[in-house]
């Protein structure tokens, strides 16, 4: 073939499977919009649910999918840093950091029903904690502890190694210069793990089902012990076991969660692009 | 000779199973600029970073002998290693300052060991920088990225960096080889004014570099200290044929 048309024909395949990628995202922005805008309102998205979710808000699950994401965040990301910092830092190739790795690889193919079983067993009945918020918060938390672990072990590895031989050559303790030298500039990639798995943690369905989300409580949580509604889960609940729920009902609650997800991934983007600025080498 | 600040005993060093150095019994005296040369994989550089035990990071290093800087084995059982590091300050290969700004650079070692109040840093980082022949340069641009000067004066500012600790050794790793000639003279110079107060051990590969910089000059080949003696001696009179072969560019 001539070797010009070939490299036309690359070129509109690469652009083709290119666009391919973004359409479904815009045409799923689309429908959602397009089919849920016209139920916004202060009322819908401050009020609590009434008549069985048929009239009023979502007040109560956009609130608990919230306090469910932070406290997954809360309990992971320390965790999952630590765990990082203990891999890439400490640990020599030993049979034990060849065993968390291990399990990190495992975690991450566990399918997200699972946690929801392992949530049940261990944190509502075993520890005792009911279904609950705290249940519900260690479930999404371990769930995202691979995406974690796995960004925040690159965004270490990325750290130019004579940034740790410098600090040492100063005298700096290991620790030292972890904490000075290192952490500081591995900071940005640690918050890209931590999108990542906001992202999922309020996106989940399956883990939150047996451990945390109610299936019609308008009221407000009043602790960490108690039950709350998410997102996906009512909107799982009003689209396929409620009758008689309004469409824009239902797409706009899809819009919330979309728009949830999107709000809290731009406020730990600007954070990063601040340490971005003033971090650079 | 005068004052000693570094002597080695049956100094060996062991990567592995390979020994990297053998035997080497030395004395680098005070305030004194010495060079170690030799050709590429001599032990050089291993030998450079025994010196501050940066060795020790590298799996599988072993020592023995005896190493004596301020009349200690700094391989003895207890023995201080960050106090030793704090004693012997090092510049690399490549200008490494942290990509920070020129003055979070110069206290960072001060903030690691606790050295001085947060009042005194200003004084001690025009101190630093004046040692190096950076303030007039620098002084508007504190608080600018170390990584926007020019090389010559990134290299400087590692200088710098190690100073605020009041080192008595100042080890540099072939600290010219990633600067131009007018820069690599500039550093040089920057040694003579430095060794009225540090001992300097320079590891180059620049014999040039030994001849011009140097008070004494030692010569390493396969891990052996083939020879060390005043500097003159080395490039004139070398009592060893194997020195003079290499000076005289016979192989390496």
């Amino acid at each position: 073939m001539n070797p010009r048309l070939a490299q036309k024909i690359a070129f509109a395949v690469l652009l083709l499977a290119t666009l391919l990628v973004v359409l479904p995202v815009l045409v799923i922005l689309l429908i959602i919009v397009g089919k849920g805008a016209s139920a916004i309102s202060w009322d819908f998205l401050f009020s609590m649910p009434r008549d069985g979710m048929t009239a009023g808000g979502i007040f109560p699950a956009i609130l608990g999918t919230l306090y469910l994401v932070i406290g997954a965040i809360i309990f992971a990301v320390p965790l999952g840093v630590l765990a990082a910092v203990y891999l890439v830092e400490y640990s020599s190739d030993n049979w034990l950091s060849r065993l968390v790795k291990l399990s990190i690889v495992n975690l991450a193919g566990v399918p997200s029903v699972v946690y929801g079983l392992f949530g049940l067993g261990i944190f509502v009945t075993f520890f005792g904690f009911g279904a609950s918020i705290l249940s519900g918060s260690l479930t999404l938390g371990i769930m995202i502890l691979p995406v974690i672990i796995t960004s925040s072990r690159e965004a270490l590895e990325s750290v130019p190694r004579h940034f740790r031989t410098v600090s040492l050559s100063l005298g700096a303790s290991r620790w030292q210069t972890i904490r000075h030298s290192v952490l500081p500039h591995a900071l940005p990639g640690i918050l890209t793990g931590m999108i990542l798995g906001l992202g999922r943690a309020a996106g989940e369905t399956a883990p939150i089902l047996f451990t945390v989300a109610a299936f019609y409580l308008p009221r407000l949580p009043q602790s960490v012990f108690d039950q709350t509604m998410a997102l996906p889960y009512h909107l799982y609940v009003i689209s396929t076991q409620v009758p008689g729920i309004a469409e824009n009902v239902r797409y706009g609650t899809a819009l919330v969660l979309l728009s949830l997800v999107l709000l809290l991934n731009l406020a730990a983007i600007l954070i990063r692009s601040r340490f971005r600025r003033k971090k650079k080498w | 000779m005068s004052e000693i600040s570094i002597e080695t005993r049956g100094l060996n060093l062991f990567y592995g199973d390979f020994q990297a150095l053998i035997g080497i019994d030395l004395q680098i005296p005070a305030r004194k600029v010495t060079a170690l040369i030799g050709p590429s994989g001599c032990g050089k550089s291993t030998l450079l970073r025994v010196f501050n035990r940066m060795n020790d990071l590298i799996d599988g290093v072993r020592v023995s002998g005896q190493v004596i800087i301020g009349g200690q084995d700094i391989f003895a059982p207890g023995a201080d290693l960050l106090g030793l590091r704090e004693k012997v300050g090092m510049v690399f290969q490549r200008p490494n300052p942290f990509p920070l700004s020129v003055y979070e650079n110069i206290v960072f070692g001060l903030a690691v060991h606790r050295l001085a109040r947060r009042q005194e840093y200003g004084d001690i980082v025009e101190q630093a920088l004046r040692s190096v022949l950076l303030w007039d340069d620098l002084k508007d641009r504190l608080h600018h990225s170390a990584l926007k000067l020019s090389l010559e004066q990134q290299q400087r500012l590692c200088i710098a960096r190690v100073l605020p600790l009041k080192p008595q050794i100042l080890l540099m790793d072939e600290p010219c080889s990633a600067l131009d000639p007018i820069a690599t003279l500039h550093i040089e110079e920057l040694m003579q004014k430095l060794k009225k107060e540090y001992t300097i051990v320079i590891v180059t590969h620049n014999m040039q570099q030994a001849a011009r910089a140097s008070d004494r000059t030692g010569f390493l080949y396969l891990g052996k200290l083939i020879e060390i003696n005043e500097t003159v001696n080395i490039f004139t009179k070398p009592a060893q044929a194997m020195t003079e072969n290499y000076i005289s560019g016979r192989f390496g």
